[in-house]
């Protein structure tokens, strides 16, 4: 069942084409991993998916529904509250964790479901402890972010997002960031819930943690889809030239 | 010379009266500029130019020009235009609290512009409207950040009430001139005036060092 469609998505920043007609579907349960190089439009592509970016041009249809209006030049306006249910079906994990500096762990995962939600704050903070739980920081629930890991922020902020009973997550590089001994805890965090079934995009320089995790992997080039397949036949068996390329330049230290 | 306080002691009542004027007046001004400071500071950072232009003028105008002569022009000059008169605390309070509202507008602009633009992208990823985001993300950040500056705003607004005396409005400098010139003691009035201010601006400036200290919890 189809949860996403994506239809010749384009976008600009200035007089740089960022995506230049993207065309995907994403069924339920499905778990993208999105690969290219620096500046190939996999950041903006995922922004595009809840709205944290205007579209340039093309549609974006969730559950079936086409989203926003026909504009007069033939462009799609968009309304502020329905952008603002959108972000609220489709979750999204940052690379820089954009935790609430000023609320503790459990207030960050509280924060959507008592802003956005009118939840009651006892329901709230039953809830948001059980996502801190499911994270496995339930003993952080008082500490601020500036005295959690970034690993562990990432983690608050996975929690963060699962609180609002996302249809979809997506990631944006969420390890990126992190020393390379904290990575692990966030790629287990996000492993789990790959294996509870969850439909997610992600973006990653993780190959390996693609390999494993991803249903399907797409490699961008210059803001188009350049490669799409199977873990097996993405990341083993690239048929094009810049995937071989880009895979091997990825690779070149591994041992 | 010799120094005279005692006739000073002895208007202690008329100080007290222009105290309880000065406290009047800084907390209706507080009030105003610090809230009509917010709300032209959000427009000076609104995208929308019907907004963000006459917010631009306003601060503009307000800052250029002497709080002195706004209160004597709301004073002699708006009533010649409007079919009513205005009272010297009217007067001295549109001056001060707008001439406030202008220089705190610009620390308001400027405290929630310092806040990362990550700090949005999360709250908007929750479903947050653009004034949930600023009420609950941006702008409690962003007063932390704000204090200091927004302290010394109180703390000019509450010296730059002694403006009012030149509308006779009835506050501290205004009793200190009468004292003075009743009793020939300048230097004794007009130095209680200074300790007056002191011991009022004091616990003040140590209060917002306690409100700094607290609001820095989270770090």
């Amino acid at each position: 069942m189809t949860i996403l469609n994506v239809t010749g998505l384009t976008k600009r920043f200035g007089a740089t084409d960022v995506l230049r007609g993207i065309d995907l579907d994403v069924q339920r349960g499905e778990r993208i991993a999105i690969l290219g190089a620096s500046g190939s439009g996999k950041s903006t592509l995922l922004r595009c998916l809840n709205f944290m970016e205007r579209p340039g041009g093309g549609t974006i249809a969730l559950d079936g529904q086409v989203l926003g209006r026909e504009g007069k030049a033939g462009e799609r306006v968009y309304r502020e509250a329905e952008l603002i249910q959108v972000r609220q079906r489709v979750g999204m994990v940052f690379q820089q964790f954009n935790l609430f500096p000023h609320m503790t762990a459990i207030g960050n995962v509280m924060e959507g479901l008592r802003t956005v939600r009118g939840m009651p704050k006892p329901e709230a903070e039953a809830r948001a402890r059980k996502e801190l739980a499911r994270v496995g920081l339930a003993e952080k629930a008082e500490t601020y972010p500036a005295h959690l890991s970034g690993g562990q922020k990432q983690r608050v902020a996975i929690a963060r997002a699962l609180a609002m009973d996302p249809e979809m997550l997506l990631f944006d590089e969420p390890t990126s960031a992190l020393d390379p001994e904290l990575v692990g805890e966030v790629l287990n965090v996000i492993l789990a819930l790959a294996k509870e079934g969850r439909t997610m995009l992600l973006v990653t320089h993780e190959l390996g943690f693609a390999y494993h995790v991803a249903t399907r992997v797409i490699f961008l080039a210059d803001g188009a889809i350049h490669e799409q397949g199977t873990p097996d036949e993405v990341l083993k068996n690239p048929k094009k030239e810049r995937t071989r390329a880009f895979l091997a330049s990825h690779k070149q230290f591994s041992f | 010379m010799r120094w005279d306080f005692a006739s000073v002691f002895d208007n202690t009542d008329a100080l007290l009266v222009g105290a309880a004027g000065t406290l009047r007046i800084f907390a209706i001004c507080l009030v105003l500029g610090l809230s009509l400071g917010l709300l032209v500071g959000l427009g000076r950072y609104s995208r929308n130019r019907w907004i963000h232009i006459p917010a631009t003028i306003f601060v503009e105008f307000f800052r250029n020009t002497p709080v002195l002569v706004q209160i004597l022009w709301f004073y002699f000059a708006l009533p010649i235009l409007l079919p009513f008169q205005i009272s010297p605390l009217a007067a001295a309070s549109l001056g001060i609290s707008l001439n406030s509202a202008a220089f705190s507008a610009e620390i308001y602009r400027g405290g929630i512009q310092s806040i990362e633009t990550g700090q949005w992208d999360g709250a908007r990823a929750l479903g947050m409207r653009w004034g949930q985001a600023m009420r609950r993300i941006i702008l409690p950040q962003a007063l932390k950040r704000m204090l200091p500056a927004l302290t010394n705003r109180a703390i000019e607004i509450f010296k730059m009430s002694t403006l009012a005396s030149a509308v006779a409005y009835v506050e501290l400098l205004q009793q200190g001139k009468l004292i003075a010139s009743l009793n020939y003691n300048p230097i004794e009035a007009y130095t209680a005036v200074a300790v007056i201010f002191f011991v009022f601006l004091w616990p003040l400036v140590q209060f917002s060092y306690f409100l700094e200290r607290r609001l820095k919890r989270d770090e």
